[in-house]
């Protein structure tokens, strides 16, 4: 009966009830799209690292390990690693951000592809000039581009040699000794990597390099070890971003069902007298007045889903940023529980008011 | 017969701001189970204090009050609310029905707040067919008129088979035609289901419907007839 009442006050006001589940559905988009973004940028990066084809991925001593950042290693140093036993190849590759997240990486084309396997060309094929870019098809497609094109990047032009298919490091490759010469960094790399002959001595392998004292300080990592290092508590920063989002989140969520609430109870106060007068005591109508922002709260966590859902849809396939956006069911009930968090501290004062009110005057209530 | 209603030097003092509002100056009246009575006044003679002091919608000062041996002096908050739940039914002059609901739910959550569940008793279905709501429960208020209305709360009130049934003003939004039909339907629960009913009015010829008519001035009762 009390269910009944509550789904015919919703109802009642329609609008209200509309716009108070779209305002929480967007707390929950909020919440949704952030976790969506920060794991499909991380799950990105990681299928891009691990189509690299390395056993071990080497970088320069205080580089972080996964956020981007210049060359700094001397590429000589290739040299030693084919030298160390059960190196099979050893490459290496110049990493520039070029805005944002995006980073264009300098390779040496016969050592990358001999190490990775061949780039599959959608259009056109490898480097003919110092000048070309060999981008893959999800750059391409956000750019408009097609081999051929003329793109400016790091104040430069280059012709787009080839479109590839993407899954591989960047997103950008020119040549390593072009983009050295760019960036003022000859002769030195950003990471190297490392195939082993026998991949079931890759422990062995690294154990090896951290022993070495011309190594000290290079961070040495197995493919697998690397690859877990992309989590979301890696990231600096994002954690502390989510958690403020998830604050906001509840602010909003607070204020818009305080709000909402507060002038259901004014404007309910007839009613709530009538219940009183009916039998109800102060618990039945907090009870009534909770189970309306519960209802609110799942609803708009229903919306927020949906539009969660769209602005996946969107980040992946109209915003030219480079972002990759995953859908994250595992954050449904966080994001169930901001909400419903949210709008039950928003319903306590007025729920209070509605419990305190005296039948008599609410009765009398014009 | 044994009084259902027995108040005895009862006194309510309203405190508004710094003033002490004496509403009601030692009323004391019985009322015999079944019996239909009539309270009149002008408006400040304490008869809707009075109403809400018996129906537990508020505390008393000083005095006695029992209603179905229910001695409602001490009272806390939730008892008068289990009070409300078990032994008085409210009929407004404004309907007062939850406008959310039909007819039928609003006579449904009166039930619930009773602690009944499932289909209405047979006599309760009786009383639904004698108000003459019985094609119109699943109507919203906005739907009904005046008169509809007025019933359907009657039918709320008694939902619960009340000890007491307090009506004010029943009839006062009322056009003659209805006031005549809700005073006629009033008398009847009476005589035909014993109904204790209390009834406020102003109007002298509503009030003649009533066994008794009492007279209440500046919070005292003055009169009977």
């Amino acid at each position: 009966m009390i269910n009944r009442l509550v789904l015919e006050n919703l109802k009642h006001r329609r609008l209200r009830t509309t716009l108070s589940a779209l305002s929480i559905g967007f707390q929950v988009t909020m919440i949704l799209a952030v976790a969506g973004l920060s794991r499909g940028m991380l799950q990105d990066s990681m299928n891009r690292a691990r189509g690299v084809g390395a056993d071990i991925w080497i970088k320069p001593p205080g580089a972080s390990a996964i956020s981007l950042s210049g060359a700094s290693m001397p590429q000589s140093v290739l040299r030693y690693f084919r030298g160390v036993p059960h190196v099979k190849l050893a490459t290496g590759t110049a990493l520039q951000p070029i805005g944002g997240i995006s980073t264009i990486a300098g390779i040496d084309y016969d050592e990358f592809v001999a190490m990775s396997g061949p780039f599959r060309f959608l259009e056109g094929g490898p480097f003919q000039s110092d000048d070309d870019v060999i981008v893959d098809e999800y750059y391409a497609s956000q750019q408009k581009l097609r081999a051929g094109d003329t793109v400016v990047i790091l104040n430069h032009k280059w012709r787009v040699c080839g479109v590839v298919e993407p899954g591989k490091l960047s997103r950008l490759f020119v040549r390593l000794h072009r983009l050295q010469e760019l960036t003022n960094s000859e002769g030195k790399l950003s990471q190297a990597f490392l195939k082993l002959d026998d991949p079931s001595r890759t422990r062995e392998v690294v154990e090896y390099l951290k022993s070495q004292p011309e190594l000290t300080g290079y961070s040495i990592y197995s493919i697998e070890e690397f690859l877990s290092l992309f989590s979301m508590s890696n990231v600096p920063g994002l954690r502390a971003f989510i958690y403020v989002i998830i604050g906001l989140s509840l602010i909003i969520g607070f204020l818009v069902v305080g709000l909402t609430m507060y002038t259901t109870v004014l404007e309910r106060t007839r009613e709530i007298g009538i219940l009183k007068a009916l039998g109800a005591s102060p618990f039945d109508i907090i009870g009534i007045l909770v189970r309306e922002t519960v209802v609110l709260a799942v609803a708009g966590w229903a919306v927020g889903i949906l539009l969660s859902l769209g602005a996946h849809w969107m980040i992946n396939n109209q915003v030219r940023a480079n972002l990759q956006s995953e859908i994250a069911p595992d954050w449904w009930p966080i994001a169930l529980a901001v909400s419903l968090t949210a709008s039950l501290l928003g319903a306590v004062y007025p729920g209070l008011r509605a419990a305190r009110q005296d039948a008599i005057e609410a009765l009398s209530y014009e | 017969m044994e009084p259902i209603i027995v108040v005895r030097d009862l006194r309510k003092i309203y405190h508004v701001g710094e003033v002490d509002v004496h509403a009601l100056r030692g009323v004391s009246l019985e009322v015999p189970r079944g019996e239909f009575v009539s309270i009149v006044g002008p408006s400040g003679s304490g008869k809707s204090t009075l109403f809400h002091i018996l129906g537990g919608l508020t505390s008393i000062t000083s005095g006695q009050v029992v209603v179905d041996g229910q001695d409602l002096s001490a009272l806390s908050d939730l008892e008068r609310t289990r009070l409300r739940r078990q032994k008085v039914g409210f009929v407004f002059q404004r309907y007062n029905l939850l406008p959310t609901l039909t007819a039928l739910g609003n006579i449904e959550i009166a039930r619930y707040f009773g602690g009944k569940k499932g289909p209405l008793e047979k006599e309760m279905l009786e009383i639904i067919r004698l108000l003459g709501i019985e094609h119109r429960l699943h109507h919203k208020p906005r739907a009904l008129s005046g008169g509809e209305q007025q019933r359907v709360a009657i039918a709320r009130a008694l939902v619960n088979r009340p000890a007491i049934l307090l009506a004010d003003e029943p009839t006062g939004n009322l056009d003659t035609e209805n006031s005549e039909a809700v005073l006629e339907l009033l008398r009847s629960l009476n005589r035909r289901f014993g109904q204790t009913i209390l009834m406020i009015t102003h109007n002298p010829e509503a009030a003649a419907f009533a066994d008794r008519i009492i007279h209440m001035r500046d919070g005292r009762v003055v009169r009977e007839s």
